[in-house]
């Protein structure tokens, strides 16, 4: 066990500045009107920094940069930036403790995740596309004796990126890798619940990245973000949030005439079919522990998997030995090693949960855990911690319905495979989906059958590099990940060469 | 003079009973916001990170279509001063499974909420619901309720609230 020494005390693994300004052409530019918000930890609902509260004007600024450094930028060859981009996964590589700290601060998810997974497959992140830019090929065809297709992939140039607060690094990785690996500069706006780790990240890398490729402003939505998702100086934008703004977006995006991808959340069903209870052996194990990933990252996940499908003969007593399993959430000081579930990001994100809570109870759920906000004492009084909850109830409840982005899931029960699958997509989002059986068959097909992006089989919440990750329905579109993400941030370029001296006899 | 709740005027065709509701406090914010940024709509968002939060956006900002549902529309000028009509917007494929609960928007301290005006402020619009009586939540639904002891349960929910009768 270990617990990290809180930022501002000895020790701490990071140090942050008092004042953040934001990060324009390679360098600190204080933001033009000179206004700052201040930066809260959720882990003690106290203030740590102030961020430079960027608008518009900030937001041309850092087009200006963008611009200026795209053009070169993106004649460099896939070697030389896949060359940046392994660089930038080894400092991070070489840095994981005071990153994750950074953003265990920032967000108030337990340092367990940050080190384990938030940091590592950043650095993954960027290691994977370095390689998937220098492994991708153009297209030819030759259409016939003397005439021949070649299609290019050419960067977008300037893109505008926006990126939510639940994995402040590891979100903006998903965007960046790609991007740069594309040859495009960004313009980035990070959650302004989150403002801080993500410029530790660039201060961390400034002598890799070419000065002006990658650029960062920090505000609100409505005064930074929507001046870079309307301007009509970027080629590109991507946004992760709700599904309000993401119609915002892709109207901007439409005035504009660029192309966008959106990722807006999800309510991922995690069906538990009755053969995993055929035997308490290993495998049982793990798909109780995939009930209890609802509370991973405090359920601030798109993809958690918030509703839970029990079929009906497994339902009591799976259900049971999965509550007595999330009983055993150790909650507590995000810092401490142990702690395997920290803070809610914000206090309104806490106020959104309980009201869940609330309505949940009205609708006549019954709940089988948790149900209350937490207070852990001490310094952690003044946090945003919310208990593990569990609700039973049926899917046309609002709880089963609406994402909550917190520790609550609802549960239901299944008759058979038909029903399942029913229930699974009964819902408007389809990024995620849990599917748990002995049976491959089963399985298999369930995880077809599912309206989702992303289907985890027998398994929940892993996020490689190479696995494509995007939403069906009103979870969005375009995927992350994969080598398809680089499609989203090329041209193409079809070059159509005739290799014949003869003429074509029009006129 | 206290900043009073405000109850929107009922828009669907064919209903009778409101569906939303401002608390004084919320009233109090949207005033303000107005006095800087003019006319006002709502639109209730879903999904990730910011959303299931009611989002103010400048008046005809967000483009609405036949996909979504304006729930009420709120007067949020006092008497006798200039009209300030302010519409609740809510997509519909999300009505579909929000229909039956009458929603309050609240304040609460906050940061950061998409591209919603009040964010700069450090607060938060929130939405509180209550179940409306005048709604058959969850018809044939049974089929896919939870064991027999949890429809046993469901079947007896607690007494929704009425409506609230309209304000001033």
């Amino acid at each position: 066990m270990t617990v990290y020494a809180a930022p501002g005390t000895p020790g701490s693994k990071v140090t942050f500045k008092s004042r953040y300004e934001n990060w324009i052409g390679g360098e600190w530019v204080a933001p033009v009107k000179g206004q700052y918000f201040e930066d809260i930890t959720p882990v003690t609902g106290k203030p740590f920094a102030e961020v430079a509260r960027g608008t518009a004007e900030d937001i041309e600024l850092a087009l200006d940069a963008a611009h200026k450094a795209a053009p070169a930028w993106g004649k460099t060859s896939a070697t030389e930036r896949a060359a940046v981009l392994n660089k930038i996964a080894d400092r991070i590589d070489a840095n994981v403790e005071m990153l994750a700290v950074a953003e265990t601060w920032d967000n108030g998810k337990a340092v367990r995740e940050t080190i384990n997974a938030d940091i590592p497959l950043a650095a993954d992140h960027f290691r994977y596309f370095a390689s998937a830019i220098r492994a991708q090929d153009g297209d030819h065809a030759q259409l016939d004796g003397d005439t021949v297709s070649y299609q290019f992939h050419e960067p977008l140039g300037v893109v505008g990126q926006i990126i939510p607060w639940n994995f402040p690094i590891l979100m903006a990785v998903w965007k960046l890798a790609p991007a740069l690996a594309a040859g495009n500069a960004i313009v980035l706006k990070p959650a302004e619940q989150t403002p801080v780790s993500i410029l530790v990240l660039m201060e961390l890398i400034a002598d890799i990245l070419p000065r002006g490729v990658v650029n960062v402003v920090n505000g609100f939505g409505l005064e930074a973000g929507k001046p870079l998702a309307s301007s009509n100086r970027i080629r590109k934008i991507a946004f992760t949030g709700e599904t309000s703004t993401g119609r915002l977006i892709l109207q901007y995006a439409s005035a504009n005439i660029i192309p966008s991808t959106v990722e807006l959340g999800g309510k991922s069903p995690n069906i538990f079919f009755s053969d995993v209870a055929d035997q308490n052996d290993a495998f049982y194990d793990k798909a109780q522990e995939g009930f209890v990933l609802f509370a991973f990252n405090q359920g601030e996940v798109c993809t958690a998997p918030s509703r839970a499908l029990l079929q009906k003969p497994i339902y009591d007593s799976f259900l049971g030995d999965a509550v007595t399993r999330a009983k055993k959430i150790i909650q507590g000081n995000p810092l401490d090693t142990d702690t395997q579930m920290g803070a809610q990001a914000s206090n309104d994100q806490l106020e959104k949960i309980l009201s869940y809570i609330d309505i949940g109870t009205k609708e006549g759920a019954k709940l089988a855990l948790g149900g209350e906000r937490a207070d852990l004492g001490g310094d952690l009084t003044g946090g945003y911690y919310v208990q593990p909850t569990i609700f039973e109830g049926h899917n046309k409840m609002r709880l089963f319905q609406e994402e909550i982005f917190g520790p609550v899931l609802a549960v239901t029960s299944f008759t058979d495979y038909d029903d399942a699958i029913s229930i699974a997509n009964d819902t408007i989002y389809g990024l995620g989906a849990g599917v748990w059986s002995r049976n491959g068959n089963v399985a298999y097909r369930a995880g077809r059958d599912i309206q989702a992006g992303r289907v985890w089989v027998n398994n929940y919440h892993a996020y490689p590099a190479g696995a494509a990750f995007g939403g069906y329905k009103s979870s969005g579109i375009g995927r992350e990940n994969n080598k398809l993400a680089l499609g989203h941030y090329q041209q193409t370029k079809n070059l159509l060469v005739s290799y014949s001296e003869n003429k074509l006899g029009f006129f | 003079m206290s900043t009073p709740t405000i109850t929107a005027a009922v828009t669907i065709a064919g209903e009778t009973v409101p569906r939303v509701e401002l608390t004084p406090v919320a009233v109090d914010l949207l005033r303000s916001l107005w006095d800087e940024y003019g006319p006002l709509m709502f639109h209730q968002s879903g999904g990730c990170c910011d959303g299931s939060s009611p989002m103010v956006f400048m008046a005809g900002e967000f483009i609405t279509s036949d996909q979504d549902v304006l729930l009420g529309r709120f007067e949020l000028a006092p008497a006798g001063e200039p009209s300030q009509p302010l519409d609740f917007w809510m997509s519909a494929e999300q009505f579909n499974y929000w229909s039956h609960t009458f929603l309050t928007v609240d304040v609460v301290p906050g940061r950061g909420s998409g591209f919603s005006a009040e964010a700069p402020r450090g607060v938060r619009f929130l939405i509180r619901s209550e179940l409306m009586t005048t709604m058959t939540p969850f018809a044939g639904t049974v089929d896919t309720a939870g064991t027999d002891r949890v429809e046993a349960d469901i079947a007896a929910p607690p007494a929704p609230i009425s409506p609230p009768t309209a304000r001033v």
